[in-house]
């Protein structure tokens, strides 16, 4: 039975993502703004676009983020496909206890990522002679986004056919052919989600990039670092475009997601209905 | 060419400690149908998966033709098999699947082309190249998984309980088809089955199992008519099973009564198991019954009636078109024939 919401519901539902929203909203909306002004519309300009892209410290900062996030996604892609196909074929104690663990970076806090990796690298920099910079930039990525795409590859795993590998190799496959022809083809689709996931965090990266990139400067550290002198519209106007462009990456992940579920319950559907 | 294509010596396999088979000794002619038959955890599947290269025997030899295939990785056997849940490529359509095992062995397109179309006449599906693999039901998906093993030209198909998801109706109707299927491509088939009317039905051979041991080997006349022990009577059809005691030769005692029989070669008064199969009493007056019984329960079956006869010492199951009334004080007889005296295993 569908109760029909009360006005007070709807109340609540709406200042909840007023006060979701409202700040985004404004803050685009005033990216358009013709004068400094954070208070008054003045008229509608594409100014602050126009002088973002003229911004060389701005450019070299989106270039670094576009540059760390592609390398960490796609590296972390590869290194957590393979880890999730050895953590499936291992006994289930140990690949519980290390699922487990795969988790931790996950729900632990930025922070204590980015500080630790930080002291890591530095303690490591005084014995190998390196400072921080775009290489040890990278890794922090690459070590954040593997968990995710684990997390995203195991469940393609999980709904293979259990037989499917040695059915390929039965039609005569080696163990590699197997795994290139077959079995990486039918987690595709968990990969490819594990890739996009890997890159809009990457790109969406504050706390860890500050942590361990030295004098290197991602796109959301140059606009941490804007706030701190006179605050300017082009700061709205990449805060735009960076909204922008995460929103598109969820959107499609979302989209994926949801028809591969509706796939997937298509085909249980039908093996129960025979 | 050798008289046993697939020959498997003093078979042991053990998963840490726990022993799965137990000495099997087993051979497959050419052109063959033989059927692993079992309750679940006989070893049977195990077997199967021994002969096609995915587990390893602990202890033992399989001979391939002559030659000795342990170490034989699955993808050089001659052998290809047809898995439980069908193990179907889902990003490919029905064409590619088929085509799968000959691409990776290099044959040229046009070569797979032919060999891919006659596959789907074979198996009655003709315009189902392009379709997808996951728009299919459960019996087409089989055939395409058949199709995909045979189109390799394999000596021996191996069937892991192939028609298990199946419905009944669907079930009998691949057992006929698989069985002309073989005919018609005239190839070694080993077939796995826990379905005792499955493996009768479709066999030349059948190897009854459990526990991993070969219980029987025989043909299904054999196995139904002469099951070797008290297990392979009970699991192929339906028995009555009692102890009794073996006088001499031909003569056996249970129920108090003394019984002509065909079996000899016992101990004097060697305590044995009696078989009698449901469907070979005859219901006759009570003046001429060698047993005298009660009528517990009778149930309609279709063809025959299912009656469970109390006598003193036992409850006999009888299948019979004769109709009892519960309570019906009814005779039965038995011929020598229909009493099958086995060892106590």
């Amino acid at each position: 039975m569908k109760k029909k919401s009360t006005f007070s519901q709807r109340l609540l539902i709406f200042l909840l993502f007023f006060f979701l929203y409202a700040p985004i909203i404004v803050l685009i909306i005033f990216s358009f703004n013709s004068t400094k002004s954070r208070s008054v519309w003045t008229g509608f300009t594409f100014d602050w676009y126009v002088k973002l892209f003229n911004n060389s410290a701005i450019l070299s900062a989106l270039y670094t983020t576009l540059l760390v996030s592609v390398l960490a996604a796609v590296i972390a892609t590869i290194a957590g496909t393979f880890a999730a196909v050895g953590l499936f074929n291992m006994k289930k104690r140990p690949r519980d206890i290390l699922l487990q663990i795969n988790n931790i970076p996950v729900i632990n806090a930025d922070i204590i990522t980015g500080v630790s990796l930080c002291v890591l690298f530095v303690f490591l920099g005084k014995i190998f002679n390196f400072k921080l910079g775009f290489g040890t930039l990278l890794i922090a990525h690459i070590t954040f986004n593997i968990p995710y795409v684990i997390l995203s590859v195991m469940p393609k795993l999980r709904q293979l056919d259990k037989n499917l590998f040695e059915a390929a190799q039965d039609l005569g496959c080696t163990w590699m052919q197997a795994f290139t022809k077959v079995i990486i083809p039918e987690i595709r689709p968990g990969i490819v989600n594990g890739l996009l996931m890997a890159f809009t965090l990457s790109v969406d990266d504050f706390v860890i990039s500050y942590f361990t990139a030295g004098s290197v400067e991602t796109l959301s550290m140059r606009i941490y670092a804007m706030t701190k002198k006179r605050i300017s519209p082009e700061i709205n106007a990449i805060s735009t475009i960076l909204f922008v462009t995460i929103l598109l990456l969820l959107i499609i992940i979302n989209v994926r997601q949801a028809q591969q579920e509706k796939a997937s319950a298509r085909k249980r559907a039908e093996f129960e209905n025979r | 060419m050798s008289e046993k294509l697939i020959n498997l010596e003093n078979i042991h396999k053990d998963y840490g400690g726990k022993v799965v088979l137990d000495n099997i000794n087993l051979y497959v002619r050419d052109k063959e149908f033989v059927t692993l038959l079992g309750p679940s955890g006989c070893g049977k599947t195990t077997t199967l998966r021994i002969i096609g290269g995915f587990e390893t025997p602990s202890a033992g030899v399989v001979y391939f033709d002559g030659k000795k295939i342990n170490d034989l990785p699955p993808h050089k056997r001659p052998v290809n098999t047809v898995f439980q849940r069908y193990a179907l490529f889902t990003h490919m359509n029905v064409y590619d699947n088929i085509a799968f095992g000959l691409r990776i062995a290099k044959v040229s397109e046009n070569v797979i082309k032919d060999r891919v179309t006659n596959m789907l006449k074979l198996i009655n599906l003709p315009d189902y190249a392009k379709r997808e693999v996951s728009s299919l039901s459960g019996g087409e998906q089989q055939r395409i998984a058949i199709a995909r093993a045979l189109v390799n030209h394999p000596r021996v198909l191996l069937l892991d309980e192939p028609l298990g998801a199946l419905d009944l109706k669907l079930r009998k109707e691949m057992q006929r088809e698989l069985k002309s299927i073989q005919q018609q491509v005239g190839i070694t088939f080993v077939y796995v089955t826990h379905d005792q009317e499955e493996a009768l039905t479709m066999s030349d051979t059948i190897v009854v199992m459990n526990k991993g041991k070969i219980q029987q080997i025989g043909t299904p006349v054999d196995i139904y008519n002469e099951p070797k022990n008290a297990f392979v009577a009970d699991f192929i059809g339906e028995s009555n099973i009692l102890d009794g005691v073996m006088h001499k030769d031909r003569l056996v005692s249970f129920c108090g009564k003394n019984f002509d029989c065909l079996d000899s070669g016992f101990e004097k008064d060697e305590t044995v198991d009696v078989v009698v199969r449901p469907e070979d009493f005859e219901i006759v007056p009570i003046e001429d019954a060698q047993l005298v019984g009660t009528v517990k329960s009778t149930i309609f079956m279709g063809v025959h009636n299912e009656i469970m006869v109390e006598t003193e010492d036992f409850t006999w199951k009888v299948h019979s078109i004769y109709n009892a009334e519960v309570g019906d004080k009814i005779g039965l007889f038995l011929t020598p024939d229909d009493i099958h005296i086995m060892h106590k295993s």
